[in-house]
């Protein structure tokens, strides 16, 4: 039964760390299959981040946090657009540039603003999403196996990883079930079909990058006002590019990048469980191999255990109409 | 009678069309008239213009000057909706599908019928289901683009057009990726079209399918509309002489063979490709000096991988190649080059040239350590520059310009950049693979004559092509080759039908 309650929490703990890669792999997925490279995902999570907790910060408001990080995100996505696709700029210098200017701008701003060395001022309670207890869950929690589960893992998460979880089917069925889906995931296979369709090839692709900073915006606005509350340099740290790993990893298919990201998740959740516990014949085992885990296992899913990823064909390529 | 009626009833007629871009003057006062319910070619060589007249129609570029009357009624098209609109509908040679989709999917792409592809769809197959039995196009609607034959995929864009609406039919070089079975098949999909009133105009540099299927052609030189003719009154030489400005030798003179010793000898090859399938099969044949062996097939038999096998980029599973009775070790191009094997790739995009290259760069690959262009890893660029102006001076390549950037030669004389480099080195044996391929008349007259010119000054040739005509204008003896086997060996007075039959492994 101990063995449960841990298993119960590193779960709820996986499930946590997993929504802001959820949102920014959902994000990329729309802009990828739209044939936009966006390793600037990374970017968008750190501005939004601190667009967030500013405004949250300001107006003790956590919708208005969640409003601001969107926003940032999508003049981002914006401005990774007019780079990358009225410019026909190279997509992976764009995008690298856009973390740049995120990292850079944001510790700037934020020690010009809040003096505290690139923190923000702390949110307030009401300016920061919090756990909503779902009905029943106190009456379930004595009930064997689901009720733990149901309590301390499906129940108490703020609304924002709710959202998240509903961000998938949702996904899903615009990018398979809408004409705005079909014509996306063509732009990003052939945009000569497109074209001669009589659709326009620059502006499906912007639609599809606004869609990629609103999701990216949510990722953000999570790690600074729902995980914690404040901004605090560089948290992304990293989450960006692992989202865009679990994308690859998916394959460019929502259902599949839920699994990878709560995979990677998992993986972070057990790197935290396992620090300063021994291992029976080892013994303690630094901490930070367990945090390694998900970066070598995306080497080794990338280097061939998932298949051939392949990717939206045009990817990367500026659209030109040929003669 | 279609002829007649187009007399009255344009379905689409040009007035006056203009296009310049910048100094290039691609279309000069272009004046066209096109019956409705016939079919209407245009040829011309590369870079006559045929493409940009047609882009002007689907909306890709606007007309500098001209107007375009569809039906009698003079439009503007500013995009390719416009176009859609007026019932235009384009096929173009590069397939515009999405391949990862399925053709219900590719067809209803920009014609969805709504926000949700739910309400579509019905609608869709109903559709489909329509156009497949006016007009014959039978396409299953769930399969996926990538795994239909290439004829089917040209299906689905024809069926794209119609699905819209599409009253005039354009298709730009149709038959340039079928084999002749889907040509034969398109043709009579194009005539059933015909037939119910769609108006078709067919553009292509292949005269042969001019006089076969069309009824009234015109003729595009430099950006001029030279000449039309009704089809049934003219004849192959007299397009072939209005499309390049003079007279042609459609098929080439050449003298009586003379051959030498055997130079290139090959026993009992086995090949397979890259997914373990044989492609060639225990294939042994003879390449003397002074004689040109054609090898014939359709585009997959083997003959690919042959070639690869002989100039050294693909290992053999088994058998021997040897040059001057000596067997050739591992595969090694650099080392056969050095045995006097020069080597015209069948695709000059991927093997031949790197596009990004200014020409000079490309006019030494694969020789660049020759003594002539430099000492140890230093290349002396001059000597470079000045051998390749030699070549562009000698093969006529054009425009005349040693720092031109690659991809901006026409097709012809990016192949005449590959065959200058190759033959100026004065090989012994030459393997030549799809000397014409994307090739306009007059480069293909000329690429011809010097393969017959090496011929003559006691090399072994080995020719693969695909055009059975290239093969029997310029091969001594032709092998057939038919799922990976050389099935047959003809004299080059063998006729059409016989070889036809052996190439579709029917008869030996």
């Amino acid at each position: 039964m101990e063995y449960f309650d841990t298993f119960v929490s590193i779960l709820g703990s996986a499930i946590r760390l997993s929504i802001p890669l959820l949102f920014t792999a959902l994000a990329g997925l729309f802009s990828e299959r739209a044939g936009i490279f966006d390793i600037g995902l990374e970017g968008k999570m750190l501005a939004s981040a601190f667009a967030a907790a500013c405004a949250a910060y300001w107006t003790g408001n956590a919708w208005a946090g969640l409003g601001a990080g969107i926003f940032v995100s999508i003049i981002f996505s914006m401005l990774h657009g007019f780079a990358s696709i009225t410019n026909r700029g190279n997509q992976i210098v764009s995008g690298v540039a856009l973390n740049f200017i995120a990292a850079g701008l944001t510790i700037v701003l934020g020690t010009a603003w809040f003096n505290q060395g690139g923190r923000t001022g702390q949110v307030p309670p009401e300016g920061r999403f919090s756990g909503i207890v779902l009905p029943g869950a106190e009456m379930m929690r004595d009930v064997p196996i689901i009720g733990p589960l149901y309590a301390n893992v499906i129940s108490g998460n703020n609304i924002l990883t709710y959202i998240a979880f509903l961000m998938v089917p949702l996904s899903w069925w615009v990018l398979y079930r809408t004409r705005f889906g079909l014509r996306l995931r063509a732009v990003g296979e052939n945009p000569g079909a497109v074209d001669t369709a009589g659709v326009s090839v620059v502006w499906l692709r912007y639609r599809a990058l606004i869609v990629t900073g609103f999701l990216a915006g949510f990722a953000g606005t999570y790690l600074s006002i729902a995980q914690s509350a404040a901004f605090i340099n560089n948290m992304s740290a990293g989450k960006g590019y692992i989202a865009l790993a679990a994308l690859i990893f998916a394959k460019w298919k929502p259902v599949p990048v839920m699994f990878a990201c709560l995979l990677f998740g998992f993986l972070d959740a057990f790197a935290n469980f396992m620090q300063g516990k021994s291992i029976p014949m080892i013994g303690e085992v630094p901490v930070q191999i367990f945090q390694a885990l998900p970066y070598i296992l995306t080497c080794v899913l990338l280097a061939g255990f998932i298949g051939v990823a392949r990717p939206p064909k045009a990817g990367g390529v500026a659209y030109t109409k040929e003669r | 009678m279609n002829l007649q009626s187009s007399a009255n009833e344009p379905a689409i007629e040009l007035v006056g069309i203009d296009k310049k871009f910048g100094t290039v003057h691609a279309n000069k006062n272009i004046n066209l008239s096109v019956g409705k319910g016939s079919i209407h070619g245009i040829i011309g060589e590369n870079g006559a213009g045929k493409s940009t007249l047609m882009s002007i129609l689907y909306g890709f570029y606007h007309a500098d000057e001209g107007e375009i009357r569809i039906q009698g009624r003079p439009v503007t098209i500013r995009d390719s909706q416009a176009a859609i609109a007026a019932g235009i509908g384009m096929v173009h040679q590069h397939f515009m599908l999405v391949e990862n989709f399925t053709v219900l999917e590719n067809v209803m792409l920009g014609a969805e019928g709504g926000q949700l592809l739910a309400k579509g769809v019905a609608g869709a197959r109903k559709e489909l289901k329509r156009l497949e039995t006016d007009y014959g196009l039978d396409v299953d609607p769930d399969a996926l683009i990538e795994e239909l034959p290439v004829g089917n995929q040209q299906r689905v864009e024809i069926l794209k057009a119609l699905y819209r609406g599409a009253d005039i039919l354009i298709l730009d070089e149709p038959t340039g990726v079928l084999t002749p079975a889907e040509a034969d098949h398109l043709f009579r999909i194009l005539q059933v079209l015909r037939d119910q009133g769609k108006t078709i105009i067919l553009i292509t540099h292949k005269l042969r399918e001019i006089m076969a299927i069309t009824d009234t052609v015109s003729v595009m030189r430099r950006g001029e509309m030279v000449a039309t003719r009704k089809t049934a009154e003219t004849t192959v030489t007299e397009l072939a002489e209005l499309m390049v400005g003079r007279r042609v030798l459609l098929r080439v003179e050449k003298g009586d063979a003379n051959p030498g010793p055997v130079l290139l000898s090959v026993k009992n090859l086995t090949v397979k490709d890259g997914r373990g399938v044989t492609m060639v099969d225990d294939v042994s044949f003879d390449v003397r000096a002074g004689e040109i062996v054609g090898i014939a097939g359709v585009a997959g038999n083997g003959q690919s991988e042959l070639l690869e096998a002989l100039a050294g980029i693909r290992k053999p599973v088994s058998g021997e190649i040897l040059i001057d009775g000596k067997p050739v070790g591992a595969a090694d191009p650099a080392a056969l080059r050095q045995l006097g094997l020069a080597h015209i790739p069948e695709d000059r995009h991927h093997m031949g040239l790197v596009l990004k290259f200014e020409e000079y760069e490309n006019s030494i690959l694969g020789y660049h350590h020759d003594p002539r262009y430099g000492r140890g890893s230093m290349l002396d660029l001059d000597a470079v520059r000045k051998s390749a102006e030699e070549q562009i001076e000698k093969y006529d390549i054009r425009p005349p310009n040693a720092r031109l950037k690659t991809a901006n030669f026409s097709g012809g004389n990016q192949q005449k950049i590959v065959v200058a480099r190759e033959i100026e080195r004065d090989p012994k044996m030459l393997l030549v693979g799809q000397p014409t391929r994307g090739v306009d008349i007059g480069a293909i007259e000329f690429i011809h004559r010097r393969i017959i010119e090496m011929r003559g000054a006691g090399k072994a040739v080995l020719l693969v092509s695909v055009e059975l005509d290239e093969i029997r204008s310029l091969s001594d003896r032709i092998l057939v080759m038919f799922a990976g086997k050389v099935v047959g060996e003809k004299t080059s007075d063998a006729d059409e039908q016989t070889l036809g039959l052996m190439m579709a492994g029917i008869a030996a």
